[in-house]
């Protein structure tokens, strides 16, 4: 069945009528290149601001450490010193980084847990984009009882402390990577939900829908063709914003001691190194690194985020 | 009436939400699998009769509404279980841990939120300037900060290297002291670091929301109209800009308090102050879960007092939330 869609709107991602955008661009309906050129202007946006510049240059940073690193310089977790003298040595030509409580190079382990950060973090965040996009989507256009029933969840998920939860959770389920995937992404989406819903309340009243629902189209079509490709860039930038948040509660749930203890990463070492008085005894090369790796990763995210939300809302770019 | 009415519906959603906190804790510690009880069971070495054993002293054996009916009636009595590794009840533990908890929280919430709103302020009225330029820089690398391990910095910065301050603790081990102001001293002198660190780590985010309430409000006419008026400019900003911007940074500071328990968990483990965070840690550690349960329960009902009150002060402030 082919129903007339306004221009830009059926382009998929492209067609942004966003949540910024004067309203005086909505009567007219440009012609489609206007809308086209969005995706497009996101990017040189992102390109253009130091912000979106350094976000992606440390994003691509860590990317490289996580899949060349341990090529390049392999880390063999058996490797412990045989003498006490191997111990928490200060960086060396041997060991660029020094050694850790067990003799064994802190470089190396470094670039061994950088993936997990990357992983943690891209797989938590999916799970709470589907869950809080899907729950928005619906709140938002149903409406009525079921958005008052879906919204009262969501805001008393909200409401609950996040890290006290994600404790629980993970202290009763057991230590394995997927297991910290799933209790981070299952608690991550209620703003997520909240954001997306507000966005469809004001789509859903928008001319365009009333004018496609009148030619007949069912519910199913206007979410999937008219909705859920209007929401998209929204849920793009929040995506990005997230992660970042992800992959601090990784961080935070390895170094309090629920992490996987098979799989190195930058909380699990930051564990190790305060467990073992690493900072008492002055030992910086192995409990520094790991925090601005997490810093910087987590910047990476946070500032890319940051453009393209700048992008997207003309009126934040105005306030800087 | 309206404030009636608006009080009655918020006190409602506060005890629906009390009561789904109550009950989500009850499911997600009885009745998903992976219950503590269980895991001992798997563990091989038992016989079934030990299992049946284990599950009539903990009340397995009774169907699930029967368990729930229980569980309502010991939470009522205050009674919390018993710690596996205290072997103590945890709400004796809960007692003698929230107290220094509040003392840590008090102080750095306070604190955050004072300095936070003075910064914010500035940061508005010379906007686009060096201060306020530096303010967003400092939010972006505030949030990229994970709490824990700023904490680690500041104890190897300030405690090891230069000696400032001590590290552990809540008092100096063994310590006689002279007089009960030489006490206070003692215990103030260790609050220093673990404040220090949080205050770091949440304030950023805090300018961030009082310089944004300010921006907004200087946009508005009445300002124009007070400068018109011929007021001081330092009034106008103080007296009637501040006073409007208040109202979002008061929701804001409910908002605070969620990262600031998040917070506490992470700074006491660092520094050892015997608080409910530093009794999560070592209950993970020994995976003593009645304490994980209680200390989760006692956490989630503080943020929702904690946004109640907000909301309860958001009214008493705003007449318009009054009207509609």
């Amino acid at each position: 069945m082919a129903l007339p869609t306004p221009p830009g709107v059926a382009a998929g991602i492209g067609g942004t009528p966003s949540a910024g955008l004067p309203q005086s661009a909505q009567p007219g309906l440009p012609p489609a290149d206007v809308y086209e050129s969005e995706l497009r202007r996101v990017w040189r946006h992102l390109a253009g601001s130091g912000m979106g510049r350094l976000g992606i240059g440390l994003f691509l940073l860590v990317v490289l450490m996580a899949v060349v690193g341990p090529l390049a310089f392999p880390f063999n977790a058996a490797a412990v010193s045989s003498s006490a003298r191997g111990l928490l040595l200060p960086p060396s030509a041997a060991h660029w980084l020094g050694t850790d409580e067990l003799g064994r190079d802190v470089f190396r382990e470094l670039l061994a847990g950088a993936h997990v950060s990357l992983i943690v973090g891209l797989a938590a965040t999916a799970i709470s984009m589907v869950l809080g996009a899907g729950i928005g989507i619906v709140a938002g256009y149903y409406g009525r009882w079921g958005d008052a029933v879906l919204m009262r969840i969501t805001d008393f998920f909200l409401v609950l402390p996040q890290l006290p939860l994600v404790i629980a959770l993970a202290a009763f389920f057991g230590q394995s990577i997927l297991i910290i995937i799933l209790v981070i992404g299952m608690t991550g989406w209620p703003t997520t939900a909240r954001i997306v819903r507000s966005q469809v309340l004001s789509l859903r009243e928008r001319q365009f829908i009333t004018r496609v629902r009148s030619l007949g189209a069912s519910d199913l079509r206007i979410l999937r063709v008219h909705i859920l490709p209007n929401v998209m860039p929204l849920i793009f930038a929040n995506t990005v914003l997230v992660i970042g948040g992800a992959i601090l509660a990784e961080a935070t749930l390895s170094f309090l001691g629920l992490g996987d203890p098979v799989q190195i990463s930058w909380g699990t070492m930051l564990h190790f190194a305060f467990e073992s008085g690493a900072v008492g005894r002055g030992a910086w090369w192995y409990f520094v690194p790991p925090g601005v790796c997490i810093v910087i990763v987590v910047l990476a995210f946070t500032l890319t985020g940051h453009a393209i939300d700048q992008a997207l809302n003309p009126r934040l770019r105005g306030s800087r | 009436m309206s404030t009636l009415r608006y009080l009655a519906r918020k006190v409602a959603w506060l005890v629906v939400t009390l009561y789904g906190v109550v009950t989500f804790n009850f499911l997600l510690f009885h009745v998903l699998p992976g219950n503590p009880v269980r895991l001992l069971a798997r563990s091989g070495h038992l016989t079934p009769q030990a299992v049946a054993e284990i599950d009539r002293v903990f009340g397995l054996n009774h169907p699930l509404g029967l368990q729930y009916l229980i569980y309502l009636r010991d939470l009522l009595h205050g009674q919390l279980g018993i710690s596996y590794t205290y072997r103590e009840p945890v709400s004796q533990l809960l007692g003698q841990y929230l107290g220094n908890t509040i003392l840590l929280l008090a102080g750095a919430t306070i604190l955050t939120i004072v300095l936070g709103t003075l910064a914010g302020v500035v940061a508005a009225r010379r906007r686009g300037g060096g201060f306020d330029s530096m303010t967003v820089t400092a939010s972006v690398i505030g949030w990229a900060l994970p709490t824990f391990w700023t904490g680690l910095i500041l104890v190897f910065l300030l405690g090891v290297w230069l000696h400032a301050f001590p590290i552990f603790g809540m008092q100096t081990p063994n310590a006689v002291y002279a007089s009960p102001l030489q006490h206070a001293q003692d215990v103030i002198s260790h609050l220093f670091l673990p404040t220090l660190t949080l205050v770091v780590v949440n304030i950023a985010q805090f300018v961030l929301v009082a310089r944004a309430a300010v921006i907004e409000v200087l946009a508005e006419d009445f300002m124009v109209t007070a400068l018109a008026k011929g007021l001081a400019p330092r009034r106008i900003l103080w007296r009637h800009a501040v006073r409007n911007a208040l109202l979002p940074i008061v929701t804001n500071s409910a908002l605070l308090i969620g990262m600031v328990v998040a917070g506490a968990i992470e700074v006491e483990t660092v520094f050892s102050w015997p608080g409910m965070g530093l009794l999560v840690y070592n209950s993970v550690l020994n995976r003593d879960y009645p304490v994980i349960e209680a200390a989760f329960l006692v956490f989630a009902v503080v943020v929702l007092l904690v946004n109640f009150a907000s909301d309860l002060l958001y009214q008493a402030l705003d007449p318009r939330v009054r009207e509609s």
